[in-house]
């Protein structure tokens, strides 16, 4: 029963192996020569600006935060979207009034901005 | 076979180790941080009870995925409370944040 | 020992270490990292549950995106208290043993039922749980108002963090 699992059980497994192979190779083999410059946070080669630590704008966390609701979304429609053919009409009815629900969320947050990026 | 036993145990130390977050805790997201492993916890039970119990009905897999809609719901308006908070006040020590209006 | 049980105890030991770090260690992105571990534990019992839908979920909501807002969440407010200072109240002795006494008592409480040990009959063939689950969630007689329901709080949920979060310009 559980054997149809085991091809995920092999992929982490050898995808940390892998991972930590890689690591441990390097600091053995890997020639250490510490200098500011090297310790320096990398920024695609150009020296860095301030702290790597500073506050993000809240876009990201408003982008991250729809993205949740409308992904809780996908679980009620999975299920429902296996037995669409044999729920008819009914069914359709209510998944079309669970999404225009939400979709007044939706029309909220496109009205207030908050998908907007500048 | 793993008797129901199993599950039961580690739903009830999973939530305590929470509830001990929720508690202990001062920063305001670690005790959300918390609150989401308390609901996990939950969810363990929740679809223990239902591989153990009368499998023709349903009930204990609808019931997990209504605490996934909730906790979505709950961590979204709870993170974005933290956010303006720590907007205005800039902290997010939950005992300094002990005046509802100021 | 079968090798089942030989999984669900890995398992387990796995989840409540990182639950045990999720609720002790100091640095709070670390924390959420040691959640993301947590939530990858459950969704294995899920797994060992016969539950691959809700598995599945677990992965895709929990993971990849609650565990991604609390990071947002950490990196937008992270300056203040970043790891200086005590992360635990002054009380979190109380706290331990308040926990400590919930554990030990959700342990009697349900060690006194007659259906502890119970083992678990096998899945019935032909049945798909997917498809129940489908079925479920919209017949009348079944789920269909806690499933609307779920959107109405969903919808308040979006309103509500959008006008909280979002600061006009």
């Amino acid at each position: 029963m559980l054997l149809q699992y085991i091809a995920i059980a092999i992929l982490i497994f050898l995808s940390t192996a892998l991972a930590g192979l890689v690591i441990v190779l390097g600091e053995l083999f890997g020639p250490r020569v510490k200098t500011n410059v090297k310790s320096m946070p990398y920024e695609s080669g150009m020296t860095p600006i301030g702290p790597g630590t500073r506050r993000m704008p809240v876009r990201f966390y408003l982008i991250a935060m729809l993205f949740i609701l409308f992904d809780i979304e996908i679980i009620f429609l999975l299920p429902w979207a296996v037995v669409f053919r044999k729920l008819g009409v009914f069914g359709l009815v209510e998944m079309l009034i669970f999404i225009l629900i939400l979709l007044v969320g939706y029309l909220y947050a496109w009205k207030k901005g908050a998908l907007e990026w500048e | 076979m793993i008797p129901l036993s199993w599950y039961l145990i580690l739903s009830a130390a999973l939530f305590s180790l929470g509830l001990f977050g929720v508690l202990a805790r001062k920063n305001a997201v670690a005790i959300l941080l918390g609150i989401e492993l308390m609901l996990n916890a939950v969810n363990v039970n929740l679809v223990a009870f239902w591989r153990y119990g009368n499998l023709t009905s349903i009930a204990g897999q609808v019931f997990a995925i209504i605490v996934f809609a909730v906790s979505a719901a709950e961590v979204a308006v709870g993170l974005a409370l933290v956010i303006s908070v720590y907007r205005r006040r800039k902290t997010i020590v939950a005992d300094e944040i002990d005046m509802l209006k100021w | 020992m079968t090798p089942l049980q030989l999984v669900f105890l890995l398992t387990a030991a796995l989840t409540l270490v990182a639950a045990f770090r999720v609720v002790t260690t100091r640095n709070l992105v670390h924390a959420a990292l040691w959640l993301v571990v947590t939530l990858f534990g459950v969704a294995v019992l899920f797994v060992l549950l016969n539950a691959p839908f809700l598995a599945v979920v677990q992965v895709v909501v929990y993971i990849g995106a609650i565990a991604v807002l609390f990071i947002f969440a950490i990196m937008l407010t992270r300056r203040e208290m970043r790891d200086q200072g005590a992360q635990l109240n002054k009380g979190w002795w109380a706290a331990a043993l308040v926990s400590l006494l919930t554990f030990g008592g959700l342990f009697w409480l349900t060690r006194s039922w007659d259906g502890f040990t119970r083992t678990a009959a096998p899945l019935p063939t032909g049945q798909d749980t997917l498809s129940a689950l489908g079925k479920a969630l919209v017949s009348p007689d079944a789920f269909v108002l806690p499933f609307e329901i779920a959107s109405v709080l969903l919808l308040a949920a979006l309103v509500g963090a959008v006008y909280v979060a979002y600061r006009e310009k």
